[in-house]
């Protein structure tokens, strides 16, 4: 690998954008593309599918056998709220491989004995959430149920563009949720991004199967393809 | 996305910006059970230290040996470990898979 190729790659892996490195295993020759070059790549379907699935593979091109090897940056997940929910959400998401931060200002919730391991923010969103870096590859579940708190988060995530967005509550909760958005200048298009009320419905009952249903969501957001990812919400 | 990798390609720069000599080992292939998917990748340098994992820890010697001489002759090469053939078996790839991995010189 060529110095330069792999200082742009480090370079891109820490500015968390997504890239693939193009290797021609019989030559040696490799190119790194990134995620925003795949649509004028000639390989451009084959990045894209590789990149969404998040799996290294080998394809032929031109009668040449390409390995695609997918850097994408590690997925977080943000949970606003240290209710009983996200105490089963924190642990089950890092098993999946999120890094994942527990945001709630009410310190009796957000304690470590609650949350042992899972970093966790004792703030308000305004303050929590700027220095966390929230981003297209990060999952956004608010679960407070107070609105104070779930708000302003919110509204941070449709700022950041995040890949999935949930928030707790019915669809009437929902409803007025989204009038409350729309009048501190949310768009329709944000508040259609919400998905509430939050998880995938497999009748979840208990905390941990609330969290199981969210990451199943979450899941499906990330992997399928847009199409089956409407039918699946 | 989803591997919580040590960050061994910054050790790659690093090392290579130090002036050593480098190569980087990655998994291309996999059949069966193998243990470590495609694009996981170790780093080696000429002093025969190395970071990362091709596998569970069943072939890194071996590759870390290869490593040497893509090191000093710049050429890249493809090996092959499985338990079919006789190179596997001296080096055990106990889970039963088979790995191709793509080494290469850094720089």
């Amino acid at each position: 690998m060529k110095l330069a190729i792999l200082h742009e790659l480090n370079a891109e892996r820490t500015a968390r954008r997504p890239v693939i490195l193009v290797t021609d295993t019989e030559s040696g020759e490799q190119r790194l593309v990134k995620a925003k070059d795949f649509a004028k790549d000639p390989l451009g379907a084959e990045l894209e599918k590789q990149l969404r699935m998040g799996k290294s593979a080998n394809v032929e091109a031109g009668g040449k056998k390409m390995f695609l090897n997918v850097y994408a940056p590690t997925a977080k997940l943000v949970i606003i709220g240290a209710v009983h929910i996200s105490q089963a959400l924190a642990p089950l998401a890092r098993s999946l491989g999120y890094d994942v931060t527990v945001v709630d200002p009410r310190t009796a919730f957000a304690s470590p004995e609650r949350f042992p391991d899972i970093p966790l923010v004792a703030e308000w969103p305004d303050t929590a959430l700027p220095p966390l870096n929230v981003d297209a590859y990060t999952a956004f579940v608010a679960v407070t149920h107070d609105p104070k708190i779930d708000d302003p988060a919110l509204l941070h995530a449709f700022e950041r563009n995040c890949f999935y967005i949930g928030a707790l509550g019915s669809r009437k909760t929902h409803a007025k949720r989204g009038d409350r958005l729309r009048a501190q200048g949310a768009r329709d298009t944000d508040i259609a991004r919400i998905h509430a009320p939050i998880g995938l419905a497999i009748g979840a009952v208990s905390p941990s199967e609330i969290a199981v249903s969210i990451m199943a969501e979450i899941t499906a957001v990330l992997r399928l393809p847009p199409k089956e990812k409407e039918e699946a919400a | 996305m989803l591997d919580r990798d040590e960050d061994i390609l910054k050790a790659a720069e690093d090392w290579q910006k130090a002036g050593r000599g480098v190569a980087l080992a990655t998994v291309v292939e996999t059949w069966g059970s193998a243990p470590r998917p495609a694009g996981s990748s170790l780093v080696i340098n000429d002093e025969g230290t190395f970071l990362g994992s091709v596998s569970g820890g069943c072939v890194e010697g071996a590759v870390v040996t290869e490593a040497m001489d893509v090191i000093q002759s710049g050429k890249p090469r493809m090996l092959e470990f499985g338990v079919a053939d006789e190179t596997a078996w001296n080096v055990g790839l106990s889970c039963g898979g088979t790995i191709r991995v793509f080494v290469e010189k850094v720089g």
